[in-house]
């Protein structure tokens, strides 16, 4: 159905917020988490892993720890398969070192022992030789003349000559002319930003339990953000076929981009494949710090150009980001996203991707885009200013709007930005008199929202219960979605459908739950798998009545004859007719396959009150309001959650989260006492307003919401406290000290 | 490890003297097993304190000080019906310790002979004037708060030797006492810098004051200058500002991930102010 013809349609169970069916185990704790997977006979892994930033790796000794009672297997880079390449390559290299450890805590070699504590101790019996090797962590130092080259081989033809070697990857893209618009321009201003890399910082570690057997197959469990993509990595890894590895993910607590990845999941497999019992391996939170992606850390230069009025006339940026020792970092996606809510008729925009002696970043929300917003929505505030112009009106002069070529590209359909805009300054937050030392920050974020391959299937029961199976584990409620989803295309209770994650041996291929796709596209497939049922249960209503299937139509729970040429028949509930539907042609079920390309771009604003204390530099946020749009919130509480966890995650990365390193290139902060994400009497309640534009490419109207909220809330929080303490801040994390010491020498620390 | 679970002091005593390698004593255990978990310190002999009698009790003395035993937790101070009306930045101090789950165990014996030059309880003692009972293979001795830490985790208490008793002096007419910290977030974070100040009015004049900073040196400090800034005013601008200077000039701290020399300095003074205005306000409510 073409939204057109959704559009006036009230919905039933759609926008409502019943309880989510994971809900019980959660609260009364009989929910499996991927370390709640045991066996009998099963084995404890551990890791081995470098204390050096950079080194030529000599020799592994193992024998020591082999000698060790209990110790049932070691594995290094010899036990995984050979001739990869590609991200595969990369993978392999970041998880088990070859030749050199590239980074604090790279992993080295691991151990399978009959119990956790046996295993630790192996570990240490582990000697290695190293050389250790010149080493850079700091994203400036890396492209500075004397850094250590990391990795020649890995960058790409496009990087032109004379770029520093630790540059590997370049992308760009924009419209016109920038000199032109420069040229017209009343005030331009060009800024340098920098922002600390920040880990997604869930609150499970990763954990798996695999157990591969000699007839070459194997089963793994894990937490995952998708396993379909561990199953294909791992037999890659391992040198496997990737339908002989049955993966089945758990429930899992946060993922926010880097459990779409892996890192110990191989390792187990490797380590099984060797002991013959299957081996589990979890994590401690330093082994996640250290050695689990975060997010980039990043340089960008932005310049912007505007006319007195606000118009802007160009925009310019550079934004470097650092992905470790690996050419993965997000570069282009800052290029692409900054100036993206804006109709800019200039703009050129590079992205650089860096490598240092760090753990390959990981996806974190948005990758990539809100250290780029850091720096663009901030000069944006910065001219404002200077130009005497309400920042939300600035923003709303130049606004996108259908129709408007972005700057990475593409043309908008239906978006949603200018009422988000005129939400919040309708907000009554918007006009809360400020107090002393306070300060308030605005800023817009956009991003592309993703589609991505999707298999979905239902099966009706013969008393009118659906099981729905789904292939992309449940992150933020989207089992409440699916199924309400389903219910509201059925016609039937919401409580009578049950959603499952199938593992990999039980439902075709799923992309991960990421590129905030689940709602969007499983829910899609969720609808049409559940359509198709609907046209097999009007058949069979066909067949009772004797009449031409093209003759029924679905509403409501029930098989109506279409119209009065149709004949007049009582109508049937799906009650009925899956009560009769072994005798009336045999099991009904539904089905849909497909990679849908319609997702609809998301956009927020973000409004942040902070007060910074003048005499200590801390930063106190006393209101924040999120306003977004969902283009239809199918339930709306976990809408919400998205909107509320952006802003939070985002409110750390603005203020105390940040990767340290010592001079010695080894992380300083390993345990979330100094690793500082804020708890939960740092902030208040974050506000939220759901826009609903809905996105015409759904069915709903529904657009993806996992990841735009984090893209202003560094920005915003920024020009708050630039506001409040009268110095802008250029510099992540705005932690006190640098705060600080930016008001006592009432300039910007560079 | 060897595990042991003493039922007297002596018994405590007896099995750190014969123990070879690390030993350490279990309290609360909220330093102890988090740094074996964490493969910071293993001890080879673990002696659990909590089995001997009157550790847990909190006792007011016909002189109005009181005693506390070696494994009183935190909650158990914060929930007392009375010491914190005597003590209210002792209790304070204690009780911004972790979460409630910590609190729930940790004593303010493990926090000073945990070592750390952070910890929040310490410069809240010393300010008080606390004082332990030490008991080793050659008898008791009373040792003041303050000459317990030597350097990060290091105590001038020898390996043999055991906490026995907490003594919190009496707090008579016009004592105020307070203590807070610095962090960048509001609680589950190490103090960047902490302030305790214990003060004693009569007729609103600061007859008798101690000073102690955290977190800016490597043990905690006892600050005279800042006690004799604070004596014979009534916390008037000149005495803020002085108390501010004096905390600031005992700083000697180090730059690291929590926070810079610079910072830590200049907070200090910020701190101390803050402090004494909370304890002057506590000390004149009591006169
Ligand atoms: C999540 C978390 C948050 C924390 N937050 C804070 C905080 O905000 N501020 C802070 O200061 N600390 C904090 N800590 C550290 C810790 O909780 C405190 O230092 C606590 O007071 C230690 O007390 P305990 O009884 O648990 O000590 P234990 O771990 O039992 O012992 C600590 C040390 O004291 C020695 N010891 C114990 N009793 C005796 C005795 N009677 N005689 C001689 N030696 C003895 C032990 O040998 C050991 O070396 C935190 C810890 C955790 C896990």
């Amino acid at each position: 159905m073409a939204f057109d013809q959704q559009k006036d349609q009230q919905f039933k169970y759609i926008g409502t917020r019943p309880k989510r069916q994971d809900g019980i185990d959660k609260v009364t704790g009989q929910a499996k988490y991927g370390a709640d997977t045991y066996q009998a006979g099963m084995l404890h892994g551990s890791i081995v892993r470098s204390p050096h930033a950079h080194a030529r790796i000599l020799k592994i000794d193992t024998s020591e720890a082999e000698a060790l009672d209990g110790v049932k297997a070691i594995v290094t880079r010899a036990d995984f398969a050979t001739g990869l390449t590609g991200e595969n390559w990369n993978i392999l290299e970041n998880i088990m070192a070859d030749k050199r450890a590239l980074y604090d805590g790279h992993a080295l070699a691991a151990i399978a022992a009959t119990s956790p504590l046996i295993a630790r101790d192996a570990a240490k019996l582990v000697k290695v030789e190293y050389e250790p090797l010149p080493h850079v962590t700091d994203i400036v130092d890396a492209i500075s003349g004397g850094a250590p080259i990391i990795r020649e081989s890995s960058i790409e033809a496009n990087v032109p000559e004379g770029y520093h070697k630790n540059i590997c990857r370049r992308f760009e893209c924009g419209k016109g002319d920038v000199e032109v618009g420069f040229g017209e321009a009343d005030l331009i201003v060009e800024r340098d930003f920098f922002t600390e890399a920040t880990h997604q910082g869930y609150i499970e570690p990763h954990a798996c339990l695999a157990h591969m057997t000699p007839d070459g197959k194997g089963e793994l469990w894990c937490t995952t953000q998708g396993h379909y993509n561990v199953q294909r990595i791992c037999a890659a890894l391992l040198g496997i076929e990737t339908s002989q590895l049955k993966v089945t993910a758990s429930e899992i607590g946060g993922g926010f981009g880097a459990k779409t990845t892996v890192f110990i999941d191989p390792v187990a497999c490797a380590l099984s494949r060797k002991a013959n019992r299957p081996v589990k391996m979890v994590m401690n939170r330093s082994e996640v710090l250290r050695a689990t992606g975060p997010a980039s850390s990043s340089w960008s230069t932005v310049k912007v150009g505007m006319k007195k009025d606000g118009t802007i006339t160009a925009a310019q940026g550079t934004y470097r980001l650092q992905g470790g020792a690996f050419p993965s970092a997000p570069s282009e996606s800052p290029a692409q996203v900054t100036f993206a809510p804006y109709d800019i008729e200039h703009a050129e925009m590079v992205g650089l991707s860096v490598l240092t002696n760090r753990p390959k970043q990981a996806a974190y929300r948005a990758p990539g885009a809100p250290m780029g917003v850091f720096a663009s929505e901030q000069v944006l505030d910065e001219m404002a200013h200077e130009l005497g112009i309400d920042p939300i009106d600035l923003r709303l002069k130049n606004a996108a709007k259908e129709g408007t070529k972005g700057v990475h590209g593409p043309t908008y359909k239906r978006i949603g930005l200018i009422e988000t805009l005129e939400a919040a300054k309708a907000h009554p937050h918007y006009s809360i008199p400020l107090k002393e030392n306070q300060g308030r920050g605005v800023a817009c974020g956009f991003w592309f929202n993703f589609g991505g391959s999707t298999s979905v299937s239902m099966a009706l029961s013969e008393d009118g219960s659906v099981a729905l199976s789904i292939g992309t584990p449940d992150i933020g409620g989207s089992r409440a979605s699916m199924a309400l989803m389903a219910a509201e295309v059925l016609g039937i209770p919401y409580e009578d459908i049950r959603v499952t994650i199938a593992d990999t041996a039980s439902l075709g291929y799923n992309d991960n739950t990421h590129g905030s796709r689940v709602t969007y596209a499983v829910g899609l497939a969720t609808i049409e798998a559940c359509k198709s049922a609907t046209q097999e249960l009007c058949k069979r209503a066909a067949g009772e009545w004797g009449i031409d299937p093209e003759a029924v139509e679905w509403e409501d729970g029930y098989a109506r004859p279409s119209g009065p040429n149709a004949g007049s028949f009582e109508p049937l509930s799906l009650k009925q007719l899956a009560a009769k539907m072994t005798q009336t042609g045999g099991p009904i079920n539904g089905h849909f396959e497909a990679s849908p390309q319609t997702a609809g771009p998301g956009f927020a604003t973000h409004l942040v009150d902070v007060e910074v204390d003048p005499e200590t530099g801390k930063s106190t946020v006393i209101r924040y309001t999120v306003v977004m749009d969902a283009g239809k919130a199918i339930h709306p509480d976990y809408v919400e959650g998205q909107m509320q966890g952006g802003a939070v995650q985002g409110i750390g990365w603005a203020l105390n989260e940040e990767y340290v390193y010592g001079e010695d290139g080894r992380l300083q902060n390993t345990v979330f006492l100094d690793y500082r994400v804020p708890v939960a009497s740092d902030l208040p309640m974050i506000d939220c307003v759901i826009i609903e534009v809905p996105n015409p490419g759904h069915p709903f109207g529904v657009r993806g919401v996992g990841e735009t909220s984090i893209v202003p809330p560094l920005a915003a929080v920024a020009n708050a406290v630039s506001a409040a303490s009268g110095v802008r801040q250029t510099r992540l994390p705005m932690s006190p000290p640098r705060v600080l010491k930016s008001m006592k020498e009432g300039k910007v620390v560079g | 490890m060897k595990y042991f679970k003493p039922d007297s002091f002596d018994d405590a005593i007896e099995i750190a003297t014969k123990a070879e390698g690390t030993t350490r004593f279990l309290a609360g255990g909220t330093d102890v097993l988090v740094q074996l978990r964490a493969d910071i310190v293993t001890p080879d002999t673990l002696i659990d304190l909590k089995g001997i009698d009157g550790v847990s009790d909190i006792t007011q003395n016909n002189d109005g000080s009181w005693t506390l035993g070696v494994a009183v937790t935190g909650a158990e101070m914060s929930e007392h019906p009375t010491l914190e009306k005597d003590w209210p930045g002792v209790v304070e101090a204690m009780d911004l310790i972790g979460s409630t789950q910590v609190q729930g165990r940790a004593t303010l014996v493990g926090n000073l002979c945990n070592g750390s030059p952070a910890a929040d309880s310490v410069p809240a003692m010393v300010a008080a004037g606390v004082t332990l009972t030490v008991k080793g293979p050659n008898g008791s001795r009373e040792v003041a708060v303050e000459d317990v830490p030597t350097g990060p985790g290091k105590t001038s208490l020898s390996a043999d030797e055991v906490v026995t008793a907490v003594h919190i002096p009496a707090s008579g007419a016009g004592r105020g006492d307070a203590y807070e910290r610095f962090i960048p977030r509001t609680e589950m974070d190490i103090a960047v810098v902490g302030c305790g100040i214990s003060l004693r009015v009569v007729d609103n004049v600061i007859v008798e004051a101690r000073v102690a900073m955290g977190a800016v040196a490597p043990t905690i400090r006892l600050v005279p200058d800042a006690a004799t800034a604070l004596e014979g005013s009534t916390l008037d601008d000149a005495a803020l500002d002085a108390v501010a200077e004096a905390a600031r000039a005992a700083c000697s701290p180090i730059d690291d991930k929590r926070g810079t020399i610079e910072f830590r300095i200049d907070v200090a003074g910020v701190l101390a102010k803050r402090v004494a205005k909370t304890a002057y306000e506590r000390a004149r409510a009591a006169q």
